[in-house]
């Protein structure tokens, strides 16, 4: 069971992305920018695949979440820090673990709605022809995994340092190499250097072979415990690194 | 209420705080001195549990805050130095907010803040984005969202720092009346503020403790009853003609 004062930071964190211009604006330019995406009239685009299924949508959810994920996550601790405020709530009755579960919770909350306005997609489809709904609800369900565990990265880069904007860029960097973790140039590039046990390991970080995986409609538990691994490692990374840095 | 005891911080080489001592009890006010760097808001955050001190341990009403952190927090109010806020909410919603982060009786939150706004005369601003108020108006929201819970101890870092002399007067006044009910520590390096509304005070230096006793003993040292002559004396090491520590 979750905490009052964990909750009540929650919901002051949630309601905070609507006090400056910075929730409306991600969600008008990631509405926009999904939609423009699935429909733009590429070799990709859905209207080109003449099929009723949202994989033109899901395509490009990793690339828009890698340069607006880190915009949502980077006031976390950093404006905080900045503005000395975390002076203000680490005096209160409420544990470092408790906050950031707080803070975390919020920001996916926050995507989560921004997921949500995406749902006339799912109407068009429908409207278009018998889509699988199985498929396209696992879809958003990895898609809301892959936002968790990019917003956990966020929140680590945004513990680490006082400015905004040294976070977002570490957290861009971070999250592109945890999404390319998979692909051929980079586990080319890492060969080079390293046996092939690490690029193995290497290979099975990444975030968009586990994405790509549910949101074809096959939801293994592994990949679900990947997601959850992750989300767990990098904020346990923040309570750490906040506990050992919270006053400089 | 408040025990301070051999208190001590360092950062990797640097001694910002050495074994510090000190006690007050209800109906106290405390102040405490030093020059800037003297390690008087580093040991307030030890006492309000932000900072972790390298050795030794506060008591607040009881509870240690090395070891029951939450409960020593739950009784103190902190106003931090700088009194940072959540510049981008109204008066009111950021009292609302403190009172529940400080677990008050959902019934009760909405008479006590109006209690509290009256308290602190931000009557005229209940309704403002705090971002939007003046220097003056921050502080005394930073002072109420301390006050919500009713603390037994409350801990006051530079609280009329950067106000006007009228507002300076309106804090002090309102500190005067809280000390009744409350164990007040307060920084300063205003040394007037010392003797209107503190009963006994601490100089700090260096991190360690130089003195401790009444505004009048600290001013009887001096023959002219100059206390920055004795503060200086004090604080720097140097003699200076009918000045005795």
């Amino acid at each position: 069971m979750m905490a009052q004062v964990t909750k009540e930071l929650m919901i002051k964190e949630f309601k905070s992305y609507f006090k400056t211009p910075l929730g409306y604006v991600f969600l008008v330019i990631f509405l926009f920018g999904i939609g423009y995406l699935t429909f733009e009239p590429g070799r990709g685009s859905f209207f080109y695949m003449r099929e009723a299924s949202m994989s033109a949508f899901f395509r490009y959810i990793p690339w828009m979440f890698l340069f607006l994920i880190p915009a949502v996550s980077m006031k976390l601790w950093a404006e905080e820090r900045k503005s000395g405020s975390i002076e203000l709530l680490l005096t209160m009755p409420i544990t470092v673990k408790q906050a950031v579960i707080a803070k975390f919770l919020a920001s996916w909350g926050f995507i989560g709605l921004a997921l949500l306005g995406t749902t006339p997609m799912i109407f068009t489809v429908g409207y278009l022809g018998n889509p699988d709904f199985g498929v396209i609800t696992l879809g958003y369900l990895a898609s809301f995994l892959m936002a968790g565990a990019l917003l956990a990265v966020g929140g680590f880069f945004s513990a680490l340092t006082k400015n905004q904007v040294v976070s977002f860029i570490l957290t861009v960097v971070a999250c592109f190499v945890l999404i390319m973790a998979g692909s051929p140039p980079i586990l080319e590039f890492i060969s080079t250097l390293l046996p092939k046990y690490f690029v193995d390991l290497f290979e099975s970080l990444s975030v968009l072979n586990h994405f790509d995986s549910i949101e074809r409609g096959v939801f293994s538990l592994s990949n679900f415990w990947f997601f959850s691994v992750t989300i767990f490692f990098w904020l346990f990374g923040s309570i750490v690194l906040l506990n050992e840095n919270k006053a400089n | 209420m408040l025990e301070v005891r051999d208190i001590s911080k360092s950062f990797g080489d640097f001694q910002a705080v050495d074994s510090v001592n000190f006690s007050a009890n209800k109906g106290e006010v405390l102040g405490f001195l030093g020059p800037n760097g003297a390690g008087k808001s580093t040991t307030m955050k030890m006492i309000t549990g932000f900072l972790n001190s390298s050795s030794g341990d506060a008591i607040v009403c009881g509870a240690s805050v090395n070891e029951k952190p939450l409960e020593a927090q739950s009784n103190i109010g902190y106003v931090p130095e700088n009194a940072p806020l959540y510049e981008e909410m109204y008066v009111r919603e950021f009292l609302e907010f403190i009172s529940k982060m400080r677990s008050l009786d959902s019934n009760k939150i909405s008479s006590r803040i109006d209690d509290i706004i009256k308290m602190c005369s931000l009557k005229e601003v209940e309704f403002q984005k705090i971002e939007t108020l003046s220097k003056g108006y921050k502080r005394r929201v930073s002072l109420a969202q301390s006050l919500v819970h009713d603390p037994k101890v409350l801990i006051l870092d530079e609280p009329t720092d950067g106000l006007d002399p009228n507002q300076k007067h309106d804090v002090r006044k309102l500190i005067k009346k809280l000390s009744k009910e409350k164990c007040i520590l307060i920084s300063t390096h205003i040394l007037e503020e010392v003797e209107e509304v503190c009963d006994r005070c601490i100089i700090i230096g260096e991190g360690k403790k130089l003195f401790e006793g009444t505004p009048k003993e600290l001013k009887d040292k001096s023959e002219k009853g100059r206390i920055q002559d004795v503060f200086r004396v004090i604080t720097t090491g140097e003699s200076m003609q009918g000045v005795a520590v």
